[in-house]
Order: structure tokens, then C-alpha cells, then sequence
């Protein structure tokens, strides 16, 4: 059984973050209990009185879907049933990265058996594409709009992966929807490792990106490609595992196809940036 | 068992009695020693119960959400800061329908910074569909309690119960009281179920997102079960009583209100003050009479009508204010005499905020007050000297 | 009614004391409210607690303007504070006192002084004068006897030390007999 029904599901075309999910819930199977921040997502799935998920559900607010697992967590403790169930909270960059990131540090430091899987696709999507601490560098939003004094987003994203591994914490990784087979197998592992766990799935979104739908899983893949969101796993703090890329595409490869970089292609200067990001990331995770 | 406790310590004992499986909690003055005594059994295997130290009420709120949605009974305690935080989850919690209990141990709120007694906090929340109870002493304090959860998790309720008693007055002061045996607590409370929980043997999806089509009537549901409550509340005091053989709890308290021509109406401990003042005023001949709002959401306003239509002199001295308004409970009273024959003088009185004491003598003085003019809002017991120009803090 | 202020720095057990004295009367069937001046949690900060106490319950919450009883834990607050400030006629104050202190005098109340930081330490081995300042209230008052007393010291220490509970039970007595 598909534990995700698309068909009440009202996502966009080619909307990465679908994908992801639907892959996250489908792997980890029936015995699990799933907590979801306000988001894409949860507006999508969740319209009354039509639900995709055919597992236990729920959302409450933006900002605490790591305390709502948290407690959930505790309940089946309590209940000596967490031997069997799978606690999963999920949110978007925004209720992972910047309003929810109190309540994930909360969650990771006390140590509940969790995973917290973000979907980045690196900005607010579900209120029109603004910008979020995950929106890459000069990446255009409607509140890091380019203009005569600015060239987009001015902050690179912010180090989820590395902020979470600095909890100590037995798994931290990053997945696309680029890489398929990838991405299940960290979900696997990571829902064979007990105590908080974080994975972080670089999810296209067409609409907020500025590409054609059926792009998604090569623009994500391009991402990877060119160096630009390493896919690599932590493991209490120290780096465990990286997928190489022997021969790393340039960035604008990445770039060109989506209109929230389209001001930057005649940018060399910012481009030379982008370039810089890209090759720092080879160089610290040992990407080639 | 009659013991000699802190307020504070018997909410401890009472949730102790409730076995709530989870409990979270933030720390706050004067709430701390609530949670720190919970904390305690839980240490000594006093209490199977979870608890969770987390990084803000609001986490505090959300963790117990989460618990209660798993279909485990849970428990958490803020004041003042910490129930604003946890503002937007505590609206949540009802929109959601989980039987929560929260102690509110009540405190000012900042700017400036307080931490003594009065009720803004919890009034704050009054719109949030939470039924609120208010304790007059700690015997009080800790029935209500047990009272809270029964009420909460009846089927035909199913929203969350938020237990207000005052800060430093109650929760730091010491007084006789029962504790109930487990036994008793067991019979009138039995465990918590329901289907209406994440459960992957029977998957459902809470929280849904409710357009146009049909927000209005998850209102309108709650607002059905609130009226429902209203009926409930008295006959769960019944029961309580039957159970326990202590009157406490319900929807209003009247105090010699029979032939009275002046009354006060109050919420808390500050009705207590009163009630002794009323005692040693009715020595000296005077007609005066007391009503306590013990249940203030739902509003008993049949109750309330029904204590005081004879009553031609009314005040409301109440702990809080609607700033650019009148006192909250004042508003309210008001609104009970509209389209109604009597039409009493209802005078509408703010004290204690930020933990000013109110002595006896005040409350004698207010009572005087009720034979002159009608006024909407009188501050009691302002410093004038401190009002000349501009306050800032 | 009766009302009890006791004088205090914070951290000198005036809450503690407060408590017992309740837990005594209330021991012997009466009713009883003991309660902080809430706040100043600093350390040496001048504070109250006080105690109302009663055959019926006890339902004011105010604070006591008006005491019967005044206990003064710590003797520099004489100097500092207006101690006696509304002391009901025919009131009674106990008041521990070390060398040099001053003591009042008063016309229309009773001043009783015990040197209660010398027995506890004497006792206890801790400057704890709260603790036989107790022992000298159920003496000088006849509000409370000296065994509910020492129960309700008993039932305070329950879980700790008996070495402790016995050292605190003869700083009791000690204050009873002193005065």
C-alpha cells in the first residue's frame, strides 16, 4: 500500500519536496508515527477532509514539530510501545532552519529517538517564495529580490548539517530527490539507529526555482553534481561518508536552469562566489 | 490524609493522583515549585511518568500536545511570560481538542518585569476555547485538579482545562489539606482513552487544514461543548463530593448573599479576604454578601444572574484589566443584566496588579464605595504621587 | 484570629518557621495560613513570612498589618526596619539577641529576648536562631505546646537525617526552656 495517496494530495507539478516525502513515509513503512511542521507539505496533504497519509499524521504549528514528536515520543515510552513505532517529524527550511530551529536543538540535545527530516527547498514556498537561513547565496525571492543595490539573497545557506552534528547526535545526513536510491538508504539507516537523528533532503521546487517541472530530479541532481548541497553523513560529529563527484560540473550547469539564479549569469563576480561555495564544499567534505 | 502544605505541593500531589504518563515544563516563577516537586517523585518512582525538561513553554505546551495526541494524559505549568509564549500552542490545543490540564500559577505580565500575583496572564486566554477554573485556597487547588481532568476527557467535551490559582498566595503559602487516597482519586478518575489518537493500528490524520468550507463550524463545535460543560461542571462537584465528601468546585460560590444589598464578586484567593470581611461587616449590621467565579470559561451567566438579581448594589474588584477598557469580568457582569428586569449598579473595581496587596481594610473601603456613584472602572489603592508625569520603567 | 510576622533575612528559615509553627497548630485541630512577603528571592535580603492562625478556617489573604506576635529571626533589622510597626496592643515580640544588641522597649506590648543564634549553634552547630526562637513562641504564647511543636519538626525532617532531626529537636527545647 502506498502509505502517501497522491491523489489527496494537492502539490505542484513536479514539486520536489512530494517526492521526498513520499518517499520518506513509504520506506519507513506503517509502524510510524509522523509530526509535521505548518508548510507546502502540510497544506497539500492535509485539507479537510482529505488526507494523503495513511499513517498516524499530524500538524500542529510552524515552529514545534520537533516538541510535538518530542511528545509523542515520551507518550510511547510511557505506553512501552516505542520498541516498535518510528517517531518522524518533518518540516520545511523554514520550520527546520529558522522558526523551528529552538525546538529541533531541544529535541536533538534531550536525546529522543527521532528522526527530523527537512525538506529544503530553500525558501518559504508555501507563502510565496520568500527568503529563509536555507536560501542559498544570490538566490532571488520575493524578499531577496536582486535590484540596482543588491544581487539576491546576501547570506549563504545556513550549516544545518553541521549546526545539528554539533549536537553529538548518532546520525546527521543529507539526501536528494536527485539521488533516489541514496536517499532510502539513509532513511533506512537512520530509522535503524535509535535515539534524535537528522536528515536533510535538498527538494527542487519548479514553482519557487523558476524551472520546468519535469526538471526536478536533474536539477537536483545538478546540485549535488557541481558541489553546491554535498551529500554526506555525520555520525556524533564527525564526518562518516560523502558521495563523491570525481569530475565536478560547473556551477552554472546548476544555475542556468532556474530563473531565481537567471540575474547571475552575466554576474562573474558573484558567479566566481558561487563557484567559491562549490569548491569549498569539495574541498572540506573530500567530495572528489 | 490531612497534611499542612504548600500550595504549591498540593497541585503536585493532586497530578500525582491523576498519573499523567507525560509531564513538561519550563521554569518560571512562581510556578517552579510545582513541576520541581513532580519532578521529585518522578525521581523517586513515586510517579511513572515521563518528564521532559525542554528549551521554552512553547516547547513545553507542544511536547504535552504531542503526548495527549498519542493518547497519553499529560500535565504542564507556566505563569505569566510562559503562558504567552505558549499562546499560540495553547490555542492549538483546544482547536484540537486535547484534554490537557495546565496549572496556571498567576503573575503579571511584563513590561515591567513582575513576578507577583494578579490575573492578566490567564485572563489573556480567556478567548482561546480552555475552560478555566479559579482556586480560593489550596484544598481548592488540588480538587480542582482531579475535577480539571474528568471534565476535560468527558467525551462530550474533549478540550483542554486550564486551573488558575494565585502566585506566591497560593502556591507559597501553606494551609491544611486532604489528600485524597488513590483509591478514591482512581474510581472518579478512571485512565484515559480514546480513539481519537496517532495510534499506526488505526492511522488518522489530526491537524488537518480547514478552509472557508468549514472553520466556522470547528468554532461553533467548540463553543457547543463549552455550554455542554456548563451543565457538566456542577454535577462533576456533585460527584466530587459524593466521592470525597467536599463541596468544591462548580460554577460560582455564593457567600451570604441572601438579603444582601451590596455584593462583591471576585475570582481566586482575593475571595477569600472578602468572605472575611463580609463576615465581620455582617456583625455590625451591614446587608453585604459575596460571589465567587470559580468557573470563568465557560461563562456561568445563568449562575451568575440567578445569585445576584436581588442584589441591587454589585462590584466587580477583579485582578486584571482590559487596557483601554474596563476590567474583564467587569465587562462581562455587565452584559448578564442586558434585556433583564433588574437593573442593579454594577461598579467595576481593579486591584492587586502586580501583587499590591489587598487588605481587609480595602476591601471594607470598597464596599463603601458601593452606596455612592456607579463607575465603570475605579483603580483601588493607586499611589498619586507616583502618576505625575510619565512612568517609565 | 491570631497573626504572626516574623522578621527575617532571606535564607534564614523565616518560611521554614512559618510552616512548622502551622503544621503544630495545625497538629492540635486548628487552622492555620502561613505564607512569604513574596519576592526578594536574594539571599540577605530583609523579608517576612507570616502566619494567621485560627479555630476556624482561615480565609483572609492579605497581608498582617496588625500582628499579635512578632518574631525577630535577625536583630539588625531593628536598626533598619520599623519592626513594630502596627504591633497590636498587648502584642508580644520575641526577639533573638546577641551581645551588643539593642534591645526596644515598648509600653504597650510584651518584649521577650533569647539568645536563640547562641543555642542553635550551641545545638545544631548552625546559627539557625529560627529554630529555638520556635521553642520560645510555644512557651512565652501558650498558643501551641511544645510536643506538636516537636512533631511537626519531626514530620519536617522526615526522610533526612535522625542526626540532624535530634540536633533540631533540642534547639526546640532549649529555646522553651530559656525563656
Amino acid at each position: 500500500m502506498n502509505l502517501f495517496d497522491s491523489k489527496f494530495s494537492t502539490a505542484c507539478p513536479g514539486c520536489g519536496q512530494e517526492i521526498a516525502a513520499s518517499i520518506v513515509v513509504n520506506t519507513a513503512g506503517e509502524n510510524v508515527i509522523i509530526t509535521n511542521a505548518t508548510g507546502c507539505l502540510e497544506v497539500f496533504s492535509s485539507k479537510f477532509p482529505d488526507s494523503a497519509w495513511k499513517v498516524p499524521w499530524i500538524h500542529s504549528l510552524f515552529e514545534n514539530a520537533a516538541a510535538v514528536a518530542s511528545g509523542v515520543e515520551a507518550a510511547l515510552k510511557h505506553l512501552g510501545k516505542l520498541e516498535n513505532i518510528r517517531v518522524i517529524a518533518q518540516a520545511g527550511d523554514g520550520g527546520t532552519a529558522d522558526i523551528g530551529l529552538q525546538a529541533l536543538s531541544g529535541m536533538l540535545e534531550r536525546g529522543h529517538d527521532i528522526l527530523f527530516c527537512c525538506y529544503d527547498n530553500e525558501a518559504y514556498e508555501n507563502t510565496g517564495i520568500q527568503r529563509s537561513g536555507l536560501t542559498p547565496l544570490d538566490a532571488n525571492t520575493t524578499t531577496s529580490p536582486p535590484g540596482k543595490k543588491s544581487t539576491g539573497n546576501i547570506r549563504p545557506k545556513k550549516t544545518m548539517l553541521e549546526i545539528c552534528a554539533a549536537h553529538k547526535i548518532p546520525y546527521v545526513a543529507s539526501a536528494s530527490v536527485g539521488f533516489i536510491p541514496d536517499l532510502k538508504e539513509k532513511i533506512k539507516k537512520a530509522l535503524t539507529i535509535r535515539g534524535p537523528k537528522y536528515l536533510q533532503i535538498h527538494c527542487p521546487c519548479p514553482l519557487g526555482w523558476g524551472y520546468a517541472p519535469e526538471l526536478t530530479l536533474k536539477v537536483g541532481k545538478l546540485a549535488v553534481e557541481t558541489g553546491l548541497y554535498p551529500l554526506i553523513e555525520f555520525e556524533y560529529d564527525k564526518l562518516t561518508s560523502v558521495m563523491k563527484i570525481p569530475e565536478p560540473k560547473p556551477v552554472e550547469e546548476y544555475l542556468k536552469l532556474q530563473k531565481r539564479f537567471k540575474h547571475l549569469l552575466n554576474n562573474k563576480q558573484e558567479l566566481q562566489k558561487i563557484e567559491q561555495i562549490a569548491k569549498t564544499n569539495i574541498k572540506n567534505f573530500g567530495l572528489t | 490524609m490531612k497534611r499542612f502544605l504548600e500550595g504549591s505541593r498540593a497541585v503536585a500531589e493532586a497530578i500525582k493522583l491523576c498519573k499523567p504518563g507525560v509531564i513538561s515544563a519550563y521554569p518560571i516563577t512562581p510556578q517552579t515549585h510545582i513541576v520541581q516537586n513532580l519532578a521529585q517523585f518522578v525521581a523517586d518512582g513515586e510517579l511513572n511518568s515521563q518528564f521532559v525538561n525542554v528549551e521554552s513553554e512553547h516547547s513545553a505546551a507542544s511536547v504535552v500536545l504531542g503526548a495527549i495526541a498519542t493518547g497519553v494524559r499529560a500535565f504542564t505549568a507556566t505563569s505569566s511570560q510562559g503562558l504567552l509564549l505558549m499562546g499560540e500552542v495553547i490555542y492549538n490545543i483546544a482547536g484540537m481538542r486535547l484534554p490537557l490540564v495546565l496549572t496556571c500559577a498567576n503573575r503579571a505580565v511584563s513590561a515591567p518585569i513582575n513576578i507577583w500575583n494578579d490575573h492578566q496572564d490567564s485572563l489573556a486566554m480567556r478567548d482561546t476555547g480552555w475552560i478555566q477554573f479559579y482556586a480560593e485556597n489550596n484544598q481548592e487547588a488540588l480538587d480542582l485538579h482531579i475535577q480539571a481532568y474528568k471534565l476535560a476527557e468527558n467525551k462530550e467535551i474533549m478540550l483542554p482545562v486550564m486551573v488558575c490559582i494565585d502566585g506566591y498566595i497560593l502556591t507559597h503559602g501553606h494551609e491544611p489539606v486532604d489528600i485524597p487516597e488513590q483509591e478514591k482519586v482512581d474510581q472518579f478518575l478512571p485512565p484515559y482513552s480514546t480513539s481519537y489518537k496517532l495510534d499506526p493500528s488505526h492511522p488518522i490524520t489530526m491537524g488537518y487544514l480547514a478552509d472557508p468550507t468549514c472553520y466556522m463550524e470547528t468554532r461553533v463545535d467548540i463553543q457547543n461543548a463549552l455550554d455542554r460543560a456548563l451543565k457538566l461542571i456542577p454535577q462533576i462537584a456533585k460527584d466530587f463530593k459524593h466521592t470525597f465528601g467536599r463541596d468544591t468546585g462548580g460554577l460560582v460560590e455564593t457567600y451570604r448573599l441572601e438579603d444582601a444589598q451590596y455584593a462583591l464578586i471576585a475570582q481566586g484567593s482575593l475571595a477569600g479576604t472578602i468572605k472575611q470581611v463580609v463576615d465581620d461587616l455582617r456583625e455590625k449590621g451591614k446587608k453585604v454578601g459575596a460571589l465567587r467565579v470559580i468557573t470563568y470559561r465557560p461563562f456561568p451567566k445563568e449562575a451568575i444572574y440567578q445569585a445576584l438579581k436581588d442584589v441591587p448594589n454589585i462590584g466587580v474588584v477583579e485582578k486584571a484589566i482590559s487596557l483601554g477598557a474596563y476590567g474583564p469580568l467587569f465587562t462581562e457582569i455587565k452584559g448578564i443584566f442586558q434585556n433583564r428586569p433588574e437593573n442593579p449598579k454594577i461598579n467595576g473595581f481593579v486591584a492587586g496588579l502586580g501583587g499590591r496587596d489587598i487588605s481587609q481594610e480595602t476591601i471594607i473601603e470598597v464596599f463603601t464605595k458601593l452606596e455612592g456613584a456607579q463607575k465603570d472602572l475605579e483603580f483601588i489603592d493607586i499611589k498619586k504621587e507616583l502618576l505625575n508625569g510619565f512612568i517609565r520603567f | 484570629m491570631k497573626e504572626l510576622k516574623i522578621y527575617a533575612r532571606a535564607g534564614q528559615g523565616a518560611i521554614t518557621s512559618a510552616a512548622i509553627l502551622g503544621q503544630a497548630l495545625f497538629l492540635e485541630g486548628k487552622y492555620a495560613y502561613g505564607f512569604p512577603n513574596f519576592g526578594a528571592a536574594r539571599m540577605g535580603a530583609p523579608m517576612n513570612a507570616f502566619l494567621r492562625f485560627d479555630d476556624k478556617p482561615v480565609r483572609s489573604r492579605s497581608q498582617i498589618y496588625h500582628p499579635d506576635y512578632i518574631l525577630i529571626i535577625d536583630p539588625s533589622l531593628i536598626k533598619s526596619l520599623d519592626c513594630f510597626a502596627g504591633f497590636k496592643e498587648g502584642g508580644t515580640a520575641i526577639i533573638n539577641v546577641k551581645q551588643g544588641s539593642e534591645i526596644p522597649t515598648l509600653n504597650k506590648q510584651k518584649v521577650i529576648t533569647i539568645s536563640a543564634e547562641e543555642i542553635a549553634l550551641q545545638t545544631i552547630g548552625k546559627p539557625f536562631a529560627n529554630t529555638p526562637l520556635l521553642g520560645a513562641f510555644a512557651r512565652v504564647s501558650g498558643e501551641v505546646r511544645l510536643e506538636s511543636l516537636l512533631q511537626a519538626i519531626t514530620m519536617h525532617f522526615s526522610g533526612k537525617r535522625k542526626e540532624a532531626l535530634d540536633k533540631n529537636l533540642e534547639a526546640v527545647r532549649k529555646g522553651y526552656e530559656a525563656v
